[in-house]
């Protein structure tokens, strides 16, 4: 199979971007102190939250504990989803009333998973803030929703698909430029 | 698939992606808001045609707890008693736009008559001595979640296998799951056939201690005495002493063996108090247990074709991106 397909980001440019990112992270946020905390979008969000949070700790601010959030409950579109997703873990091990949140995703796309995630969080409590963290943001917002930390900006046609793959999950550190028309059916469902 | 009508019907793969649903619905039990959207503006009428107190309820806060609206219909206060057929009072409802019908009948096949009839999904609560396929379910997750697996496990269901709704979902939904299944009871309630139906996978002994020895699992079914006019059993005291679980018999089965009961317990007559109230019973935690199944089950039948899976695609979908971009790679 040939399909079309485009690397954006290699494994050292993943690297160097999540560390990156974690640094802008502390000039963003004022005074991180122990009452942060970083939640991860199932499922990429998830690995890359610990890794941002393992950095973070490394920078020689308290280590702030990451939690993980499914948002497939929350959806706006599961009466058009024929295939309903496996439900993965929603593990918040701490109270989130008073804290700053971190909420981090892979992919910050139509804004629409970060709407759901925004509502789940309410229901586990009021946050002081929530600061939004994406790997890549990628355009097409249909809703009022920016990232305050992105790693990188991709511009891309809205039929494309940006994938990312982490160590963790997909065995590599990358992000692929998917064109459109040709490609395998595959996570269409999964944002 | 539109309807959940019984476990005979669903395959493996169905099976285990309802229980693996059921875990997740389950966390959500610990958390402060115990409610999420998921069926924000859908409607579940409950429709019990014969008395339920645990599963209506059930029912009824799993739907409440996925968000949508639930709609009682007791049958004593219902037109069913000024002589409207099932079919009417269906198609009634699905005219009132209702999105789930929760059956129970004492009719084996209420549901399935039901179910072609209206768009609604229906949902089968217990139909007769036919399916109680939640029910199937709840004991498969209890299993599941106390043993880590179904396959390969002993289990033994004993009592009133004849006219055992629990029985028959519970025998479908073992086997499919690997399990090896002992059916025991007085010859008269065992149903003729059984082996005709399930082969090798079911044994059938009429003696309880045999049974016992070795299981990892006993469900002990509730003696429906409101079904014994048949001249069934020469009385109860000799069931008792025969087929009723108490803390000496239970000793015979592996020391870690699970105690499953479907409620409502006939205290002293199926099961000793000892045996129910003691730390191998898992009967408080099949209740709990029952509300996540039932929110797995309207959460999964809810997709716009109802419950959709097809695990050729399913792996199809998890195998095509990543290897052929590792090939690139």
């Amino acid at each position: 199979m040939n399909l079309p397909r485009k690397n954006i980001l290699t494994k050292n440019q993943v690297r160097v971007l999540i560390e990156k990112m974690a640094k802008t992270i502390l000039k963003t946020v004022p005074e991180p102190t122990a009452e942060w905390v970083v939640v991860g979008i199932q499922r990429r969000g998830v690995p890359l939250a610990e890794r941002l949070g393992r950095h973070l700790a490394d920078a020689g601010v308290p280590r702030p504990p990451v939690g993980t959030l499914d948002i497939t409950f929350y959806r706006d579109d599961m009466d058009e989803v024929a295939l309903h997703p496996i439900v993965q873990d929603t593990d918040i091990p701490f109270d989130v009333t008073g804290k700053v949140v971190l909420l981090v995703d892979d992919v910050l796309y139509t804004g629409r998973t970060i709407r759901s995630a925004l509502d789940e969080l309410m229901d586990f409590g009021r946050p002081k803030k929530i600061y939004l963290v994406v790997l890549v943001d990628r355009g097409h917002r249909e809703l009022p929703i920016h990232a305050d930390v992105a790693g990188e900006t991709v511009s891309t046609a809205a039929d494309e698909m940006v994938e990312v793959h982490l160590e963790e999950i997909d065995g590599e550190d990358a992000v692929w430029l998917r064109s459109p028309g040709k490609e395998s059916p595959g996570r269409k469902g999964a944002r | 698939m539109k309807d959940l009508l019984g476990l005979e019907k669903m395959t493996r793969a169905q099976i285990e992606r309802i229980l693996e649903t059921t875990r997740p619905m389950k966390a959500l039990f610990t958390r402060s808001i115990k409610k999420v959207p998921v069926l924000r503006g859908k409607t579940v009428a409950l429709l019990f045609f014969e008395p339920s107190t645990r599963t209506r309820s059930s029912f009824e806060l799993a739907a409440k707890r996925l968000s949508a609206d639930t709609l009682n219909i007791a049958v004593a206060t219902s037109s069913v008693t000024k002589g409207e057929s099932l079919l009417d009072t269906a198609k009634t409802l699905e005219a009132m736009k209702v999105d789930f019908m929760v059956l129970r009948h004492s009719s084996s096949g209420a549901p399935d008559l039901v179910a072609p009839e209206v768009k609604a999904r229906v949902i089968n609560a217990g139909d007769g001595t036919h399916e109680h396929p939640t029910q199937g379910l709840l004991d498969m997750f209890t299993i599941l979640e106390k043993k880590d697996r179904v396959d390969g496990l002993r289990i033994v269901i004993v009592g009133d296998v004849l006219h055992s709704r629990v029985a028959r979902s519970n025998l479908w939904g073992l086997t499919k799951l690997g399990a090896q299944v002992t059916v025991c009871g007085p010859a008269t309630l065992i149903p003729p056939g059984i082996r005709e139906v399930f082969g090798k996978k079911v044994q059938v002994s009429f003696n309880l201690e045999e049974a016992l020895r070795g299981a990892d699992v006993i469900n002990v079914l509730r003696l429906q005495r409101e079904r014994q006019e048949g001249n069934y059993l020469p009385s109860l005291r000799e069931y008792t002493e025969l087929y009723g679980l108490n803390q000496n018999r239970l000793r015979l089965a592996k020391p870690d063996c699970l105690v499953l009961h479907p409620g409502p317990m006939n205290r002293g007559v199926e099961i000793s108090s000892e045996v129910a109230d003691g730390p191998r019973s898992m009967i408080l935690e099949q209740v709990t247990n029952g509300i996540a199944v039932r929110m797995a089950v309207l959460y999964m039948f809810s997709g716009p074709n109802g419950f959709t899976l097809d695990p050729s695609e399913i792996e199809k979908e998890n195998n095509a991106i990543e290897p052929a971009l590792r090939d690139i790679a």
